[in-house]
């Protein structure tokens, strides 16, 4: 049954083979059953996944369901869920209980969906490897001894273990597509402004996006459908219609022009990754699709780029954190200022506090101009490369990450080495285009994922293409072992 | 480009966090060595480039001055950390 696509099980639902409330007891089994192995979850929250199932099974029986009524999910910690702990992954909200839901929790919740539980993540979602998570690391169900990537570490393990049909992520700078990559999923992060990001604790604002992570790209559009649209109560939502991404799946891609980046197939990718994603270029000629080099010449700016803007824009977002309101209180402090102090001492780990540490020293008086000014420019030479490429092509294709997954400690002590993780994913952000990764064949035993850019607001032709990969090829259905 | 132990006690009191003694060092090689690869972005040639913001060009939407938003005070300060008729408590900022 966790084989099965979410048209599947849209239909068996309907069809009466099975309940809504036989489905989520199913997955919360596998869940009591796996999980151990995993650490996956932050929070179970089986008792409302029951109740929204029994509800499911009640509009399923009255004729007036949708084609996501019943179907299970799991939440990234990082989206607040009414009355659930939001932590984030951080002890600053270990105990942080949310007073309101963020918008697509409600849209989700309106669909129909039945939340199996929040998946765990990097602390404030900055990391690549799920190794900064308070609650201890995920491990890789392809592998138990490495990462499965981050920061959405949690919500790509629990779905290639088959613990959800799917689950939300968010990508500030790969966050959603290089976990997907490392564990055979497909994950997209739409245009910037797509989804609605309230309520969506804010790490980055101009780069932050959510998406979903899917077992494959008709699952993925099917769900992102319900995410997507504009939202009053997010200033920087986009107030334009959303396309059909499931009516687009079906679409031949003969003719679509794709190009391909030089600067991402440089050195530093490894062999056997670069040798799985020529074959899948071999594999979108034969349905009809072109391809062309093209240069992104600033794209080795693009991750000095981002550790400025990102770090300035989350030393300024965390500065709500000071143990007055909500989160974490020192209670050892003396004063205010120890009050603050303390508390964000106590709260935040070691990634948070350096990134917090870079942004204020980046946008302290005398480094302004050379450091956040200066990135700024470099972001618009970045997003010029892509403009110009997308005169001349439909969609880029490149590798998601320069290798399969790393083993947990490889980077512990070299915060640069980690931060390369991201390096083809992180210029995507900055331009605000969407992205999405899909599996394209392994290494020895692990996934390798491939990279679909396309322009401002196309994720239907991104889809489009991926879904027609995946009629081509049966990657993405292989599951690892020791989770059947 | 180079940081102290003396400028990460800096940075830290400005973004207000109090670091554990022993990470000082720690943080001061980290951070040089991630603003070293940042110092990367001075080899671009940025003469006559704007700025960029944000990814879109956006303007900020208005509204009706309306009251839009329940009053929920309650609900906000039940996961607050201390609280007393209604306010929120910090330790006593003047003797």
């Amino acid at each position: 049954m966790h084989k099965l696509s979410i048209k599947q099980l849209s239909d068996g639902l309907h069809g009466k083979q099975f309940s809504s409330r036989e489905l989520t007891q199913f997955y919360l089994g596998r869940i009591a059953r796996y999980e151990p192995s995993l650490n996956s979850l932050i929070t179970t929250t089986a008792d409302r996944a029951l109740a929204q199932a029994d509800a499911a099974d009640a509009v399923i029986a009255a004729g007036t369901a949708g084609p996501l009524t019943g179907v299970p999910l799991i939440q990234k910690d990082i989206f607040c869920t009414k009355g659930v702990r939001t932590s984030c992954a951080s002890k600053m909200l270990d105990k942080f209980i949310a007073p309101y839901d963020a918008t697509i929790v409600q849209k989700l919740d309106a669909a129909g969906m039945v939340m199996l539980g929040k998946a765990n993540m990097d602390e404030f979602a900055m990391g690549s490897s799920n190794e900064t998570s308070w609650y201890g690391p995920v491990k890789n169900p392809w592998d138990l001894e490495r990462v499965p990537g981050g920061s959405s570490g949690g919500s790509v393990a629990a779905v290639a273990a088959g613990l959800a049909p799917v689950a939300t992520a968010t990508d500030t700078g790969g966050s959603i597509r290089q976990p997907a990559a490392l564990t055979n999923l497909t994950g997209i992060k739409p245009t910037y402004g797509r989804v609605s990001r309230y309520g969506m604790i804010a790490f980055a604002s101009s780069l932050d996006q959510g998406g979903v992570v899917a077992r494959s790209a008709e699952d993925a559009a099917i769900v992102l459908q319900a995410m997507s649209g504009f939202d009053p109560r997010d200033s920087t939502s986009v107030d334009r219609p959303v396309d059909d991404y499931v009516a687009a799946l079906g679409n031949s891609i003969k003719g679509l022009r794709i190009g391909l980046p030089k600067e991402y197939f440089a050195e530093g990718l490894a062999p056997s990754s670069r040798a799985r994603i020529e074959q899948a270029i071999e594999v979108f000629k034969k349905l009809g699709a072109s391809f062309t080099e093209v240069s992104l010449p600033n794209s080795p700016l693009s991750v000095p780029t981002y550790y400025v803007v990102a770090p300035a824009e989350a030393s300024s977002n965390l500065s709500r954190f000071d143990g007055v309101r909500f989160g974490h209180r020192s209670e050892t402090a003396r004063t205010l200022e120890e009050l603050y102090k303390r508390s964000r001492g106590e709260g935040f780990g070691a990634e948070v506090q350096r990134r917090i540490m870079i942004g204020t020293y980046v946008l302290s008086h005398g480094y302004y101009d050379a450091y956040y000014l200066q990135a700024q420019k470099v972001r618009r030479l970045i997003y010029e490369d892509f403009r110009r490429a997308f005169e001349s092509v439909d969609l880029l294709l490149s590798p998601t990450a320069t290798d399969t997954a790393f083993k947990f400690g490889t980077n512990a002590d070299d915060p640069v080495a980690m931060y390369l993780n991201d390096i083809y994913t992180i210029a995507a952000n900055l331009a605000g285009i969407p992205a999405m990764s899909l599996s394209c064949g392994f290494a020895d035993g692990l996934p390798v994922g491939l990279q679909l850019m396309g322009n401002f607001f196309d994720e239907s032709r991104m889809l489009n293409a991926a879904h027609q990969y995946q009629q081509a090829t049966d990657w993405h259905l292989r599951s690892p072992k020791g989770f059947e | 480009m180079s940081l102290t132990a003396d400028q990460i006690r800096q940075v830290a009191h400005l973004a207000r966090l109090e670091l554990k003694p022993e990470m000082t060092d720690a943080y001061a090689r980290q951070l040089s060595n991630i603003m070293a690869m940042v110092g990367q972005l001075s080899q671009a040639d940025t003469s006559n480039v704007l700025p960029m913001a944000h990814p879109l060009d956006m303007y900020q939407r208005l509204r009706l001055d309306a009251v839009t938003e329940p009053n929920e005070r309650e609900a906000f300060q039940t996961i607050a950390p201390a609280t007393e008729n209604g306010l929120y408590l910090v330790p006593k900022v003047l003797d």
